[in-house]
């Protein structure tokens, strides 16, 4: 609590970054006690990532004021900022593949001392805070979960007072977020402060003591995320309500599409994933939701669906009875398929080519003589309508069809590259990360639309790590671990307990006998 | 005359092994920060126009030595000014090092063609280079030969022994998480880059002041990219570099006493001969795929740009 006579841990007073086009961070301000978890809240996009890099000295004000323990300093650099006390776990880049977890805590630290004792430390440290690691692990070897715990143990050596995590239970499943929240509630007994950022609402609610919200680079209030419900959360955050995703009951099981039968694939590089005896089958009618920690072989499966990655025994994957498994992506997009991958930029757009021609890049085979003449030359009148009507059908913000796509916004443009596979009609679609940071309301209006598309007679494949996400839209769901993929359960027996098991790796195939 | 003769071929292939082993061990510090020069080659040939008019100048080797050095430096340090202060494409500024370098060195050893050197004189230890056949070998070489064992063993030990070593190695890994842990990415791969270019010069310097004691245009004659190659093949190791250069000076002396005995292979098959046993024993030594992903420094040739 603050009292007169001890200042904040951490006051921060009109902060302002801009970006070339825009403004990320428009005076923030935001104040942290000593041994408080405080939650920055926001979507996609709203600057909270911004504001946590010039706490840490990544980034630099353009304006305002940094005061830490009530005196105004200025963080060139993390070394200065972890110096200061303050610790960060990122939400990504900030591991080494190819070194050990040891020598990646050894180079965080300024002065690291020699190896037997950075290792017996990290020993101490991982067992008083509940956070089981092997200092000779290579970390490219390593579950997201184990490298996030490398992340914390390394910033805990520092004995930080103020510790910031990043969207850190976007990667863990359920148990795994439990126990991590068990490790920050530890910290906050020892009188260390912690700034939590996230956009889930319900761990926010249990956890953190206090919230700012931030929208569009602004703050939109403080509050007390105990006192207030996830409704009144979500209407702050995303200004204004949200409806809920239109999910009817499907039509019990129709004809299989898309039929995955004994697929294996072995890794592809050290870090990769090997699939091991995949089923999977796509009915008409109905969304197949996978759920799964990310790295899971989640990539790999879209990899072999789509065709980006061929298998030798075609019959492994059949489409509408037809063996697809040798075929490349313009002949399974011939026979009604479409893909959307999870990289929008390089996978599902060219960044520099503009929405006009990228809506001829995935339909120039899969559309017959329809964009394209027997000549090979390519019809622009056409092309330009079809842009226009992607565009149109989801709404895409955009300056005109003749912008480039790596212009766009993500949300954006995976709203178009959504809209330009949807547009065909396939009849059946895969989709990895279809909402990947994508704000609220396009996220909506995606899963609506592939629930829709479903409806409508298709089978649809959604690879999600987002596991709200699929109990929301999905008819089945089957969980991904370590290559193996679960026997599919109905969505109404799912629930984040027993689907959280699964995704940690228990009882691979306990999914139930639908 | 058995003895002798199996001495003398000892003593060329350290010769022509030891300026691959250096070029080659400069830019696998290089390349081991994440930076592809490709410019060993241009790096090389101005090592040797200067360590040769160094040492003619002056008259004493050793200030050849350090010119060469000096000279490899100076060219590697307008590739890093390029590739690391203003970011351009590695590989078009490294081949443009190289042609630079052909072009320069010419220009400026013109007056050199023809002129006598100074050769760097072996060490003579004496006694110990009467033992047979080894002797001279282990125990009356120049210096630069010991320098060059030196280096590998120096390398090897700061690579994987020490937290600059490891700095470097991370950098390598991941400019990013790098960048994010507050390492100045760019300056030590300033460093980095820099000694590359000291190896460079000083293994140009090797063949103009111990291989041959005299200036020719395009006296490198590929051995950069020899050098390149061989850091590649070797997996970013050091004590497979060492492995590597030596076949690869072993088997072009071998192939070259074959043809003059008139071995009946054609010549070109011969010439060929150090390439394809390089290349084929490397790539056998290696094909330990996740160990040599492991020791490919996934950052090899991407321009950092911090977004600050």
């Amino acid at each position: 609590m603050p009292s007169d006579t001890q200042p904040p841990l951490l006051e921060l007073e009109k902060l302002r970054k801009a970006f070339p086009g825009t403004l990320a961070n428009d005076d923030v301000d935001l104040v942290i006690n000593p041994g408080e978890i405080h939650a920055l809240l926001g979507e996609n996009g709203a600057g909270k990532s911004t504001l946590v890099k010039m706490i840490y000295g990544v980034l630099r004000p353009d304006a305002g004021a940094i005061r830490w323990h009530g005196e105004s300093v200025d963080l060139p650099n993390p070394r200065a900022a972890r110096r200061r006390g303050i610790g960060m776990v990122f939400q990504h880049f900030s591991l080494f593949e190819a070194l050990s977890a040891a020598e990646n805590i050894a180079l965080s630290l300024d002065d690291a001392p020699p190896m037997d004792t950075l290792t017996q430390r990290a020993r101490e440290l991982s067992e008083r805070y509940g956070l089981p690691l092997d200092p000779h692990a290579m970390v490219g070897d390593l579950s997201v979960g184990e490298r996030q715990r490398i992340e914390i143990v390394r910033c805990l050596l520092q004995e930080p007072e103020l510790l910031i995590l990043d969207e850190p239970t976007s990667v863990l499943t359920p148990q795994e977020a439990e126990q991590l929240f068990k490790t920050l509630e530890q910290l906050r007994a020892d009188g260390k402060s912690i700034l939590y950022i996230s956009h889930r609402l319900q761990e926010v609610q249990r956890l953190c003591d206090n919230a700012t919200v931030l929208r569009g680079g602004k703050v939109v209030g403080h509050c007390k995320p105990a006192e207030e419900s996830a409704a009144s959360l979500a209407t702050l955050m995303v200004g204004s309500e949200l409806p809920e995703v239109a999910h009817e009951e499907a039509l019990e099981s129709g004809a299989v599409l898309l039929d995955v039968r004994a697929l294996t694939r072995p890794a592809a590089t050290p870090f990769a994933v090997a699939l091991q005896d995949v089923y999977l089958q796509g009915r008409s009618g109905r969304i197949l939701g996978i759920a799964g920690v990310a790295g899971n072989g989640q990539g790999e499966l879209f990899e072999v669906l789509s065709g980006e990655v061929l298998t030798e025994q075609p019959l492994c994957i059949k489409m509408r009875n037809k063996a697809i498994g040798n075929l490349g992506i313009n002949e399974r997009r011939k026979l009604g398929a479409a893909f959307v991958p999870e990289e929008r930029l390089g996978h599902g757009a060219v960044p520099n080519m503009s929405l006009i021609d990228n809506a001829l890049l995935s339909r120039h085979r899969s559309d017959g003589g329809e964009l394209v003449g027997i000549t090979g030359r390519v019809k622009r009148g056409k092309l330009r309508k079809l842009a226009a009507r992607i565009v149109e059908s989801m709404d895409v913000r955009c300056s005109g069809t003749e912008q480039p796509a790596g212009a766009l916004s993500g949300g954006n443009l995976q709203k178009y590259i959504i809209a330009r596979e949807l547009d065909r009609k396939p009849k059946v679609l895969v989709v990895n990360q279809p909402t990947w940071g994508v704000d609220a309301g396009a996220a909506l209006r995606i899963r609506n639309a592939l629930v829709q598309l479903a409806r409508d007679g298709s089978a649809v494949v959604v690879i999600s790590q987002d596991l709200e996400e699929l109990l929301q839209i999905s008819d089945d769901v089957s969980v991904m671990h370590d290559g193996k993929l679960s026997f599919p359960m109905p969505v109404a027996e799912a629930n984040p307990e027993n689907i959280g098991l699964l995704m940690g790796g228990s009882e691979a195939n306990a999914g139930g006998n639908a | 005359m058995e003895h002798e003769l199996i001495v003398n071929v000892l003593l060329t292939i350290a010769t022509a092994s030891t300026p691959l082993l250096i070029a080659a061990m400069g830019e696998l510090v290089v390349e081991r920060s994440g930076v592809l020069n490709l410019g060993v080659e241009g790096m090389m040939v101005i090592g040797a126009v200067c360590g040769f008019g160094g040492a003619a100048l002056s008259g004493n080797p050793w200030v050849g030595v350090l010119a060469g050095i000096s000279g490899g430096v100076l060219a590697s340090l307008l590739f890093g000014v390029l590739t690391l202060s203003i970011a351009t494409n590695q590989v078009a500024t490294g081949l443009s090092l190289t042609l630079l370098g052909l072009g320069l060195s010419g220009l400026l050893g013109e007056s050199f063609v023809g002129q006598a050197g100074v050769k760097l004189s072996a060490v003579d230890m004496g006694p110990l280079t009467e033992i047979p056949y080894v002797g001279r070998f282990l125990f009356g070489q120049d210096p630069i030969f010991y320098l060059s064992l030196l280096l590998v063993a120096c390398v090897s030990w700061f690579l994987f022994r020490t937290r600059a070593g490891l700095v470097l190695r991370a950098v390598g890994d991941s400019h990013d998480s790098a960048h994010a842990l507050g390492l100045s990415v760019v300056k030590i791969r300033y460093a980095a880059v820099a000694f590359g270019g000291a190896c460079a010069g000083l293994a140009g310097a090797h063949l103009s002041l111990v291989y041959t004691t005299q200036w020719v245009e395009n006296m490198t004659a590929g051995r950069g990219w020899i050098a390149l190659a061989l850091v590649v093949f070797a997996s970013w190791r050091p004590w497979r570099v060492l492995a590597g250069a030596y076949l690869f000076g072993g088997v072009t002396i071998g192939q070259l006493h074959a043809q003059a005995f008139g071995v009946a292979v054609p010549s070109q098959l011969l010439s060929a001969l150090p390439y394809l046993a390089t290349i084929v024993v490397l790539v056998l030594i290696s094909r330990n795929k996740r160990l040599t992903i492991l020791n490919t420094p996934a950052c090899l040739g991407r321009p950092f740009v911090p977004n600050r």
